[in-house]
């Protein structure tokens, strides 16, 4: 849950054919509150009936308190948000957007920090390279992304002997073996980006002996669409509809229960709701339950998870 | 609003005292007539005109006396003010909320004038003026946490956000309830709190924890705690115990009315913008049962709290060999009659 | 005899979950009296660990310094003291790459002292392993001149720098290595309760 600020859209810049760039500032102009690298806000979308809240890493400098600024990659096999955001975000378009909050933090007790980005998960280290030139850290940056066309965050990278562009498409691979290897101690990873790639990044930091400790990632998920599902309310009795393009938190939200979140990717936990009876599949979407605990079906992460069967009665 | 400064002292001759006005706003913590543990957690700033919840960072009588004990501290003991070397940011963060927040909420006695990271504070009650550069540590005295701490009464806490834990980093702790912030400096959440009898089998941390965790820039909030010393002395720390340690025992029937204190912690959380980190203010109120009894209210409850109390707590929080003492003082204030529920004093 | 195994304590008592072999990768390998059985149940399960091994052993009066200097470890090195041991673990660590992996065996003064190095040198907790052999004498410091006295084994106990008669608490710091110990008799002087033995 958080506080939600009305801002203006001031700049709309397409980076690439499929990633666009955002600004927002308050209409009266007066200061935002400054964050830290790596923070993310959730912008508000209605769409017609369907009120979406998406999560976008903040790609703008912490500490300039005039605008925040987000690079959107139209998604169109998504529920609709970035579609949304590329078809119907003009400037002077006014959103709600709320306080920034930090899931992906730089831990300032590191000797250097490796940052690792695939495609658009370049997007939480152009706020974060601020805050590393800020406190003067050392760092490496690897960014990995098909072609040169697609890789929108090359346009707003400085320019750096420490930062890496890897373009697939000529022949310059990402050598994970290379980077994980003769780090000093005290070293810290951070990887954003596709699944696959945080998974390449984590299995072979372990390979290589990386404690857990030292390796941070954040995936970008989004909820996925689905069959339209129903839930029911324990204590109410009452019934909600779920439909294709909406997550169950934004069903929830729209029938006014209240629900707390924070990442609305599945990472954060905040969300976590018991689930009084399961009588069906949870689809569980998350990275946030256990294996055990998905199993049971006694809890569900409404932000991104959905259902298939007879009856889901949640304990609300 | 004028405000008179004590002369005072927290050591040695023991002049502290309240002036009526300082009891009537004494942030009582027991909202009934029993005490457990709980996460009493309320939104922060917001309370009465006059109250110590009205603004930020509550400045009252025994400011300067306050700061002159902490200085004595720090010079016999130099080790209750630390900071990690990973926490300067979170001290810069700490000392614009403080420094922008009692320039707005005591305009009288604290002024700041920012042109970009220039900044120029004038402290009227310390007669203290510094110009400085926002987030240059070569130009101030010493460490912005360390700087704006020893002007801001309460000890302080900074708390580093990883691993779905907070981690005590950084500290000025001059007033505390017996811990040490040389030996707790560095650890998480659950490991500082380790020596706290039940609280952890009843969840108390956990659920603490969690709302610590989900704070945004923005939010901040409060709660009471409270313990007891014997005189109105800040210094109880472990480092020290061996010299106030024997005070303890000097208790008598007839001396316990204006040497037993009752310690009251008005706790505060912030969650620090460029930091990420969770500041943790700990405002102390000291005042001895004397002066709490002069609340016919307060006076019925806190006899009967203390008399109730589950007797691991009496000694946990510092009381239990000289409970028979002052429950037996208290209860000439206790004549049975109901109290009315919340923490405020009857009118 | 196996990892030692101690009662449940207050949450900052530390526990030490015995080594685990991690293979073939580089390693730095510090073990004190008992401890020698650790790294040698820890070769037997796996003798890849000793390929990029430095082994430290300080023997205490122990009698395992030969074993230890057969096993073929990458460097062998017998030390008559932690403190003697300091500079040559001080290099070891500065100088190690992230991936290495620390194996600490023994007792709870060396392990603490060790990983509170370790930590300050920016080696996430999870890339130290303990496991602790021999004596449960503790490293205590006194809270009051903050100097520590090692490898008590006794409750209450004499601090050896300032003399203060001190009791033994669980809480115990990563940071220093130590637990705390507070005087016993701060409140009424002289009044000693009766020494014990520590037990785990």
């Amino acid at each position: 849950m958080s506080k939600q600020m009305t801002l203006e859209v001031t700049e709309v810049e397409p980076l690439t054919a499929l990633v666009t760039r955002f600004r927002f500032e308050r209409p009266e102009k007066a200061p935002l509150p400054i964050f830290s690298g790596g923070a993310h806000v959730v912008v508000e979308m209605p769409d017609g009936e369907i009120l979406r809240r998406n999560a976008y890493s903040l790609i703008s400098d912490p500490n300039d308190a005039s605008g925040y600024e987000i690079a959107v990659r139209r998604e169109d096999a998504g529920r609709g948000g970035s579609r949304y955001m590329h078809s119907e975000v003009t400037p002077g378009t006014k959103m709600r957007i709320s306080v920034p909050t930090n899931l992906f933090a730089l831990d300032p007790r590191a000797r250097k920090h490796v940052l690792i980005a695939g495609g658009i998960g370049i997007t939480p280290f152009l706020s974060h390279l601020r805050q590393l030139d800020l406190l003067q850290q050392p760092f490496e940056l690897h960014y990995a992304a098909r072609s040169r066309d697609e890789a929108a965050g090359l346009k707003l990278l400085p320019k750096s002997a420490r930062i890496h562009a890897h373009i697939s498409d000529e022949g310059n691979r990402m050598d994970l073996g290379e980077i994980l290897t003769g780090q000093p101690i005290g070293t810290h990873v951070y990887v954003c980006g596709p699944e696959g790639l945080i998974s390449a990044v984590l299995d072979a930091a372990a390979r290589h002996g990386w404690p857990k400790g030292a390796l941070h990632f954040e995936a970008f998920a989004s909820p996925p669409p689905g069959k339209p599902f129903t839930v029911t309310l324990a204590k109410s009795g009452r019934k909600i509809e779920v439909s294709a393009s909406q997550s169950l938190l934004e069903a929830l939200e729209a029938a006014e229960v209240e629900i707390d979140w924070s990442c609305r990717g599945g990472a954060c936990g905040r969300c976590e709701t018991k689930v009084a009876a399961c009588d069906g599949q949870i689809e569980h979407n998350d990275h946030w339950l256990s294996r055990d605990e998905r199993a049971e079906q006694k809890k569900i992460m409404p932000c991104m998870s959905r259902f298939t069967g007879d009856a889901l009665v949640l304990d609300l | 609003m004028t405000l008179q400064f004590n002369n005072e002292t927290f050591r040695g001759d023991y002049s502290y005292f309240n002036t009526e006005r300082a009891i009537k706003r004494l942030p009582f913590p027991f909202d009934r007539d029993e005490y457990m543990y709980s996460v009493n957690i309320e939104a922060h700033p917001g309370g009465a005109k006059g109250s110590p919840f009205e603004f930020r960072f509550d400045v009252d009588e025994h400011y300067i006396s306050e700061m002159k004990d902490r200085a004595i501290t720090l010079d016999d003991d130099p080790l209750r003010c630390q900071s990690l070397p990973h926490m300067e940011l979170a001290g810069w963060d700490l000392l614009e909320i403080i420094m922008v927040s009692k320039a707005e909420d005591y305009p009288d006695l604290f002024t700041l004038h920012r042109d970009g990271n220039r900044w120029h504070w004038i402290n009227r009650p310390l007669g203290i003026e510094q110009r400085f550069t926002f987030l240059d540590p070569t130009t101030l005295p010493c460490g912005p946490m360390e700087y704006i701490t020893r002007q801001t009464q309460g000890d302080f806490a900074l708390l580093h956000e990883r691993d779905g834990n907070l981690w005590m980093d950084a500290g000025m702790v001059t007033s505390q309830a017996d811990w040490s912030l040389d030996f707790d400096i560095g650890m998480n959440f659950f490991e500082w709190h380790a020596p706290v009898p039940k609280a952890k089998q009843m969840g108390v941390f956990d659920k603490a924890l969690k709302f610590l965790l989900a704070m945004q820039q923005g939010q901040s909030y409060r709660r009471l705690n409270w313990t007891m010393t014997v005189n109105p002395r800040l210094d109880t720390s472990p480092e020290n115990y061996h010299k106030w340690g024997p005070e303890k025992r000097t208790i008598t029937p007839e001396n316990v009315g204006r040497k037993q204190h009752l310690r009251i912690e008005l706790q505060s959380f912030w969650r620090l913008p460029r930091s990420n980190a969770i500041a943790f203010p700990i405002r102390c109120y000291l005042a001895c049962l004397e002066d709490i009894c002069t609340q016919p209210k307060w006076g019925r409850r806190l006899h009967r709290v203390l008399r109730d109390i589950d007797p691991t707590l009496a000694e946990y929080k510092g009381f239990a060999v000289n409970q028979e003492t002052i429950v037996n003082y208290l209860s000439q204030f206790d004549d049975g009659a109901p109290t009315s529920p919340g923490i405020l004093p009857d009118a | 005899m196996p990892n030692t195994s101690f009662s449940p304590s207050i949450e900052s008592r530390p526990t030490y979950a015995g080594l685990v072999p991690q293979g073939s990768a580089p390693s730095i390998m510090i073990a004190d009296a008992e401890g020698a059985e650790a790294i040698l149940d820890l070769v037997d399960r796996d003798a890849a660990v000793l390929d990029q091994a430095h082994l430290i052993y300080i023997p205490k009066g122990a009698k395992f310094g030969s074993k230890l200097a057969e096993l073929g470890a990458k460097g062998y090195h017998e030390e008559a003291s932690l403190d003697a041991a300091m500079t040559l673990i001080n290099r070891l660590l500065a100088t190690a790459h992230m991936g290495t992996q620390l194996y600490l065996a023994g007792s709870e003064g060396m392990m603490g002292r060790i990983s509170a190095l370790a930590l300050s040198l920016g080696l996430p907790l999870d890339a130290i392993q303990m496991e602790h052999r021999g004596s449960i004498g503790r490293p205590m410091q006194c809270v009051h001149c903050k100097g520590v006295t090692q490898d008590v084994t006794t409750d209450p106990f004499t601090c050896s720098h300032c003399g203060l008669t001190l009791f033994v608490r669980d809480h115990f710091s990563r940071r220093l290595g130590v637990f705390q110990a507070v005087c016993v008799d701060a409140e009424t002087p002289g009044v000693i309760p009766e020494t014990q033995e520590i037990t785990a």
